[in-house]
């Protein structure tokens, strides 16, 4: 039978079925309906079953307070777990499932736990699972692992999108309901810029959930009209289903907008979610109300609901959980949910109020001064039992019970930044303290104003203060009639009669019997309780469940509820997905990828690539026949060292630095002296940190008096143009110099080799000469190629060889390169990737990051003696501490293996021979190594206490990890051409 | 969190990168001919900063926009940001004129 | 005349030029660029050199100015960026440094960055979804450096909510112009 428990009226479209199903059965709903309300109207009420103890459990509320109605929604890599079926919007062919459940919802083998739920009590982990210590990770993790969490993920890929986004207003409204609609439309009518954000797909809030009238429409047709005189504004933007997740510092807001949802899947190239980053001036809070429940046993049965989500589910979804209620209340408010039910035509088995004042009804029978003390119903309740004033039980035959606590004012968000709510006795209830983020006000129900007349004035109100603080000026249109009964309550939080255990946290499993626990043993602070019970935690962060924890804390300890204090709330409000924050940050667009100038000729060329920070590198070039990387890197090595080879070395980090006191300046930064670096002419360079640790190492080439142009390894160009800004600006504010990154301007090949002179000068314009005499090792200069095209030129070499590097502008790099390859053909020159780069620089022991790691100096480095003693520079000072002076200090070294066949491994340790294989007696490590093709076997270079006196000496390389134990020689760092005979040449 | 940057107005603080304790600025002269106890100088600049609970000076550098060094005085208890300078001013004001 | 072809920097062979929904991202290859910084206490120089060559005031900060195609852009302290034809104005750094002398440092740019266009009706979304700039709010000429992509780049109001030149670091201009495009087509 279908929707047997649907009603009349209420805000969903009759004119179109949708289809879903859940469990695998099929059902029919309405456009408007969410999953739960479309359950509910199809007589469905067991929805999940909870964490700890497997205990059948429905729907407690209508909104995303949900702690029990969760389940898997979707179904293959779009399958989503934990989703609040109180908020999951209605589609045509919806899927869900019931999660924590085996083998069916109805039969949950797992509910065996609620057999022994006396050994389950708070603290049961803590108690349990100390004891062997050896058990922990092989039996106890598993297991609790296995029986942990709710429902699975797919462990497919998400194939859905997400964006971010940012967004910019004075004035931002959380909570479209009357407080937030009435101040949208003051803010809006002043022309103030203001985002409105909804968590819910229809704004009202609650006006959508009742029967109020306000002026002469119904309060749904209220909203509905404010929403569309808020669409015609340009100023204003509305968000409905996005939610709020938190106040972050100055102003920022982040916000989670569910853009397709709602339909099965998103369009090609649509998000599903925007993350929104928003920048407020001002923020509104009116984020409502959530009811509280009151505990008693057995009161988690199917069926039993918060009274204010029943009067939603019946006004605004026209469903039911049941023909036949009860109502259990300690408040007037929830006396409406019976008489809202009775002119829906349900039922009213009895209102049982708590109080003996409670008010009287013409509809349904109200028992005053009576508590609800059990009930009963194996999969959904059946039957509630009734203590009467004078002690008799009255059991009392329903479908459904409404439970009403009264109202908590929703002040998380004004927690967000450590801000403290405070009680307020006349609603029994926090409201936001005077201490919320900056910027922050509430209205409405979230500021502890209850009725609607209340909320709509202080709405207004609230909007034209937070403006007129933004010298905007904004005026209170007259308001119209609307409910205005005050809020009367006489607080009650659990029956402390009956038999059975009366649950708090729903969502965690956690009973009344669990809170006197902890208050037994002494976990008496409201953060001790948190943690020790779990009440509070988990996805609903206890929206519907701390209060009554709380009180009865209270009640334990004869104190007040104000005195025991509360938690506060943290970020998310309600969860949110990894995937909407990551954004479209993933898989191949994790970061960006940056392209050298002859990343397309590369491709061409067949070029495997290798990622060096943002950076794709070729990193060698595979020619037909090759097989293995090391064929084509040992030919590339060998045919630069034969001939000439050319390699992009674009991605250094170049910085113009120019000014009268360019040299001065770079005197200032680099440990070696520069202040006499002659035009025309380079300078290795080597930076250090201010407490002496070398930092980045690179060359300086001076153009002019006044300009220099300075490379950094492809790692630091960041950091170092930060450090050389710092210094700039905040050491040495009045030195005469510009800075500025010149990096991807110009393309940059080093062409190296033998063969690079005359390669070369087929390229550079005549006028230019570049023999041995005009422009020796180390000049650099400005030249024209290929007929005029500006271009520099440097004789620098990271190989060894005679090698220059060469730069042009850099929309010519790609034409360069193959000019290059072109103009070398008669020499065979070859293209050579990042491996034969680090090849050939390990053959010449030049050092590089590996070496430059962050914990060397430049004695460990062998260039102790480059540190200027005759002026001051970054880091000199402190480079000459003790400590980092020792005679046993790390110095680097070559190594190379006693028998040629044995490999040289990079992180392996250095013990003397024969000496333990332990910390104690760890003489150095290994930074760098490589198979030279020149020497036929393997090299390395490392770190070596007092190194430079142990060449010749035969130490053993250990590498625990993977096994390795070799025999190596201390050598010389320099395997190639030790006396730079080469480079000179 | 936002810092209202002296010439470009509030800017997110992504934008920039954190260094530290405005006393950087304040580095000892390591010159060789200078007299006193260098190293015990720049032993402190180095390593020694209050860490302060409350308004604290800091340094922020505005990588992700005009490469402006700025003293950001900046309440680590609530964040809140009661002063914003560019750097070379206030390294002018308190003496790193050359 | 030399004979090296010049490549763009996304490497078709062609500019990209695309438009998806209301707006056009359109590759803009054929203009030269150069940093002009004025040197200790030179400001004014720099100034009066800034105006020989763009025919205008130095712009403020966060501000552009525009004069037949030469548009200069602050980008930091006492420093800017000149932007102008390629074809009639590939040595605009020559320019500007016989025209400052020793007040300013001179840096040529072209190479360093590409130009996208962005325009239409929805640029305002489609720089939402990129950047926290407020762009609805960028007045015609406002420019600023954002981060797009995580790749800081320029950003110039060429005309008030629907038209926006972004200068994008050349190595990055690959992924920079995916990131645009698919904002393009998420907000169409």
């Amino acid at each position: 039978m279908n929707q047997i428990n649907r009603l009349d009226g209420g805000q969903i479209d009759r004119s179109q079925t949708l289809n879903f199903t859940f469990d695998g059965k099929s059902y029919q709903a309405y456009p408007g309906d969410t999953l739960a309300s479309a359950l509910l109207a199809n007589g469905v009420r067991l929805m999940g079953r909870s964490f700890k103890y497997h205990r059948p459990r429905g729907p407690l509320t209508a909104g995303s307070e949900e702690p029990n109605a969760l389940v898997e929604l979707r179904s293959g890599a779009r399958q989503e777990p934990n989703t609040r079926a109180t908020t999951t919007e209605m589609f045509d062919g919806l899927a869900a499932n019931s999660q924590n459940r085996w083998p069916s919802l109805a039969f949950d083998a797992m509910a065996i736990n609620d057999r022994f739920s006396n050994f389950l009590t708070a603290g049961f982990y803590y108690k349990t699972f100390m004891w062997p210590a050896a058990f922990w990770e092989k039996i106890y993790e598993p297991i609790i692992r296995k029986a942990a969490g709710l429902g699975s993920l797919s462990m497919q890929e998400d194939p859905d999108q997400y964006d971010k986004g940012f967004l910019h207003c004075d004035l931002l409204i959380i909570g479209a309901g009357p407080a937030g609609l009435s101040a949208a439309l003051v803010a809006g009518r002043a022309g103030a810029s203001v985002i409105l954000a909804d968590e819910d797909f229809a704004m009202g809030g609650r006006l959508n959930a009742e029967r109020f009238t306000i002026g002469d429409q119904s309060g749904a047709d209220w909203a509905t009209s404010t929403v569309a005189e808020l669409a015609t504004m340009a100023n204003v933007r509305l968000m409905s289903r996005t939610t709020i997740i938190g106040a972050f510092d100055h102003g920022i807001y982040g916000a989670l907008e569910r853009v397709n949802d709602h339909i099965a899947t998103p369009a090609p190239d649509k998000p599903r979610q925007i993350f929104w980053r928003l920048y407020t001036k001002r923020c509104l809070l009116c984020a409502g109300a959530t009811e509280r429940p009151i505990a008693f046993a057995n009161n988690d049965r199917p069926g039993i609901m918060l009274a204010s989500a029943m009067r939603s589910y019946a006004n605004r979804w026209a469903a039911t959980p049941a023909h036949c209620i009860a109502v259990f209340v300690n408040n007037d408010d929830a006396h409406r949910t019976a008489a809202d039910l009775v002119a829906n035509g349900v039922d009213i088995a009895a209102v049982i109020d708590t109080r003996s004042t409670a008010p009287d009804s013409a509809y349904f029978e109200v028992i005053k001064g009576a508590q609800v003390i059990n009930s009963s119903g194996r999969l959904g309740l059946k039957s509630i039992s009734v203590e009467l004033p004078s002690g008799e039980i009255r059991q009392i035959s329903c479908g459904a019970l409404g439970v009403s606590g009264a109202w908590n004012p929703n002040v998380h968000m004004t927690c967000h930044q450590r801000g403290r709510p405070v009680w307020n006795a006349k609603i029994a209830a926090f409201v936001p303290g005077p201490d919320g983020p900056p910027g922050m006000t509430t209205a409405g129900a979230a500021a502890g104003v209850f009725s609607t007349a209340g909320a709509l004035e202080n709405g207004a109100n609230a909007a034209v203060a937070a403006l007129a603080s933004l010298d905007i000026k904004a005026t209170t249109a007259p308001l119209p009639r609307a409910e205005d009964t005050e809020a009367r309550l006489t607080p009650f939080w659990h029956t402390s009669r009956g038999k059975g255990r009366a649950w708090l946290d729903q969502q965690n499993d956690v009973t009344v019997k669990d809170v006197k626990l902890a208050h037994q043993e002494n976990f008496r602070s409201v953060e001790h309780l948190k943690r020790y019970t779990t009440l509070g935690m988990a996805t609903d962060q206890g929206k519907t469940s701390n209060m009554g924890g709380l009180a009865i804390m209270a009640e334990l300890a004869g104190k007040s509820i104000p005195e025991v204090g509360t938690t506060i709330f943290r970020p998310p409000y309600t969860p949110i997905a990894i995937g909407a924050l990551a954004g479209r940050t993933r898989g191949m667009a994790f970061h960006p990828t940056r392209l050298t100038p002859s990343h397309h000729w590369a491709k061409e060329q067949g070029a495997t690539f290798v990622e060096v920070g943002n950076w794709l590198r070729a990193q060698w070039f595979a020619q037909p026949g090759e097989t293995h990387w090391r064929q084509s890197v040992d030919r590339e090595v060998l045919g630069t060292r034969a001939s000439v080879g050319a390699c992009d070395v674009t991605t250094l980090g170049k910085i113009d630095v120019q000014g009268a006191d360019a040299a001065a300046f770079l005197n200032k930064i680099y440990c070696n002296g520069f202040a006499k670096l002659a035009v025309g002419k380079t300078r290795y360079g080597l930076m250090l940190r201010e407490d002496g640790i070398a930092m980045d190492d690179g060359t300086a080439a001076r153009l002019a008096e006044d300009h220099i142009i300075v490379t950094t390894t492809t790692a630091n160009a960041v950091n170092v143009y930060r450090h050389m800004e710092f210094a700039r600006q905040c050491l040495w504010p009045d030195l005469d110099v510009q800075l500025i990154s010149t990096t991807e301007a110009w393309a940059q090949y080093a062409v190296a080799g033998p063969n690079s002179r005359a390669l070369l000068q087929k390229i550079i314009d005549p006028e230019f000469s570049i023999t041995n005499e005009d422009f020796p090792f180390m000049a650099c200069g400005e030249i024209t190629i290929c007929g005029g095209l500006r271009a520099r030129l440097f004789r620098i070499s990271f190989s060894g060889e005679l090698a220059y590097e060469i730069a042009v502008p850099t929309r010519y790099g790609d034409a360069l390169m193959r000019r290059i390859m072109q103009a070398g053909a008669e020499f065979d020159v070859v293209p050579y990737g990042t491996e034969a780069l680090g090849v050939m620089r390990i053959e010449k022991g030049h050092a590089a990051g590996n070496e430059l790691n962050g914990t060397t100096t430049a004695l460990n480095l062998g260039m102790g003696r480059m540190v200027s003693k005759i002026k001051d520079s970054i880091g000199a000072v402190l480079s000459r501490r003790e400590g980092l002076n020792a005679p046993d200090a790390l110095t680097m070294v070559g190594f190379r293996p006693v028998q040629s066949d044995r490999p040289i491994v990079a992180g392996a340790h250095i013990m003397a021979k024969g000496a333990p294989h332990d910390a104690a007696h760890d003489q150095g490590y290994i930074t760098s190594a490589c198979f030279s093709p020149n020497l036929g076997h393997s090299i390395g270079l490392g770190f070596l206490k007092n190194g430079g006196a142990r060449e010749g000496e035969i130490i053993e390389l250990v590498s625990p990890l993977t096994g390795v134990n070799v025999d190596a020689e201390v050598v010389s760092a320099h395997f190639v051409d030790p006396e730079g005979a080469r480079l000179r040449a | 969190m936002i810092i209202n940057h002296p010439l470009l107005g509030p800017r997110d603080a992504a934008e920039f990168t954190y260094f530290g304790d405005a006393n950087l600025i304040h580095r000892p002269d390591g010159s060789p001919d200078t007299t006193g106890n260098t190293s015990a100088q720049f032993y402190t600049y180095q390593y020694l900063r209050d860490n302060p609970a409350g308004e604290h000076r800091e340094l922020w550098f505005h990588e992700g926009g005009d490469r402006s060094w700025l003293v950001v005085t900046r309440n680590t208890l609530t964040h809140d940001i009661s002063n914003v300078e560019l750097a070379s001013d206030v390294a002018r004001a308190e003496g790193r004129s050359t | 005349m030399h004979d090296l072809a010049p490549l763009t920097a996304l490497g078709a062979d062609a500019p990209l030029h695309e438009t998806i929904g209301a707006v056009t991202l359109t590759e803009q290859p054929d203009f030269a660029l150069a940093s002009l910084s004025a040197r200790r206490g030179c400001e004014k120089e720099a100034a009066i050199a800034l105006r020989k060559i763009i025919g205008h005031a130095a712009p403020a900060p966060g501000r552009s100015t525009n004069s037949q195609g030469l548009v200069a852009f602050w980008v930091g302290p006492a420093q800017w960026f000149v932007e102008a034809p390629y074809n009639s104005h590939e040595h605009i750094a020559d320019e500007l440094k016989a025209a400052g002398g020793d007040a300013v440092s001179v840096t040529e740019q072209t190479g360093g960055w590409a130009r996208f266009d962005l325009s239409g009706e929805t640029a305002t979304e489609v720089l939402a979804r990129l950047c926290p700039l407020d762009a609805p709010q960028m007045q015609s000429g406002a420019a600023t450096r954002t981060s797009i992509e995580h790749t800081g780049c320029f950003v110039i109001c060429r005309e008030a909510l629907r038209a926006f030149s972004i200068w994008v670091p050349r190595s990055s201009a690959g992924s920079v112009s995916h990131a645009i495009e698919t904002a393009m087509r998420s907000i169409a």
